[in-house]
């Protein structure tokens, strides 16, 4: 499977979630913010760092670039689309998810192995897990306070749409202790916390991460089979 | 040449951080009278020639989808300058 990580410029962690998408077997494909295609790939990942400088808003000059018209049409056709981090607030700034990041409510920058939830496992990024399974991996913002009104909040909850949420004492305040959603389809994921940083033993908290990339590839081999 | 200015702000419910410590920071320097600070962003955008109606609502898209968020930001004006060469006052969004 040929997943594609995007880089912006400011993007920070594209090398490491080019290095998840190989752990886990698939084949990294780069993809640059000014390219006007996917280059044909079956699967988009939206890294974290900071892109064209989080000017404006945090994401918000990003889902205006070449790339991601093209990203934000095939996920509205199914294709495979993670945000993590700066990724997630690209996604929400495309209206891909509901809601919206929001600096952390203490004001100071979080680093951290955070605890969380596995809330769903009925997206293509999260079959793999078990159904409340608790995992770890890194934590690293300055904005990533999930807010969206209670409607939607309601409605993500009802939908099974929460995909992840934070354990312990909330980080960041984001809004029921949300830490990661999915759209309707469960192909769009969108998470602060940083899966790549936890795929490989002896760097980082451990491999709880590798996880929602082998999920992605399972995916494709079962809809294969099913074709 | 034209200028237009658009101010933006956080939301009513959503928390504003930056206020928060702002507010925070006042007292400390004997400006004791001020209960709330939220903190916004104000753009200026110039065109060649006059701020025309046209214009006006060309600023008001810009300003709606790629100026500010809907989710956690209001658009709260969207004006010619003062002294612009029409001297023409836009109405608020």
């Amino acid at each position: 499977m040929r997943i594609g990580v995007v880089t912006f410029p400011g993007s920070l962690d594209d090398g490491d979630a080019r290095r998840a998408v190989r752990l886990a077997g698939g084949e990294p494909v780069a993809l640059w913010h000014a390219d006007a295609d996917l280059h044909g790939v079956d699967a988009v990942v939206l890294p974290g760092g900071f892109s064209y400088g989080d000017y404006l808003r945090c994401g918000a000059i990003a889902r205006f670039s070449p790339v991601m018209g093209e990203v934000v049409a095939q996920a509205q056709r199914g294709l495979p689309v993670l945000g993590i981090c700066n990724g997630f607030q690209v996604l929400c700034e495309s209206h891909l998810l509901p809601g919206a990041l929001v600096r952390n409510d203490h004001r100071k920058f979080v680093c951290t192995d955070q605890r969380l939830r596995v809330e769903s496992t009925s997206t293509l990024w999260t079959s793999a897990f078990d159904a409340g399974q608790e995992i770890v991996v890194p934590l690293k913002n300055g904005e990533g306070g999930y807010v969206a009104d209670e409607a939607t909040l309601d409605r993500l909850e009802g939908e099974g749409r929460v995909v992840f949420r934070y354990l312990g004492a909330n980080p960041n305040g984001s809004l029921r202790d949300i830490a990661g959603i999915a759209n309707e389809r469960g192909n769009v994921v969108g998470l602060m916390p940083h899966p790549e940083h936890a795929v490989e033993p002896g760097y980082g908290p451990g491999t709880d991460g590798l996880d929602l990339f082998t999920s992605v590839i399972a995916s494709a081999l079962v809809s294969a089979v099913g074709a | 040449m034209g200028r237009v200015v658009i101010d933006v702000m956080p939301k009513p419910e959503i928390l504003d951080p930056q206020g928060k410590a702002v507010v925070g920071a006042l007292p400390r320097l004997g400006f004791t009278g001020f209960t709330g600070v939220r903190q916004g962003k104000r753009f200026e955008l110039e065109v060649d020639g006059e701020v025309t109606d046209e214009v006006l609502e060309q600023a008001r898209r810009a300003a709606e989808t790629l100026l500010s968020n809907p989710v956690i930001e209001d658009v709260v004006s969207v004006r010619a300058a003062e002294g612009a060469a029409t001297g023409a006052v836009g109405a608020g969004a």
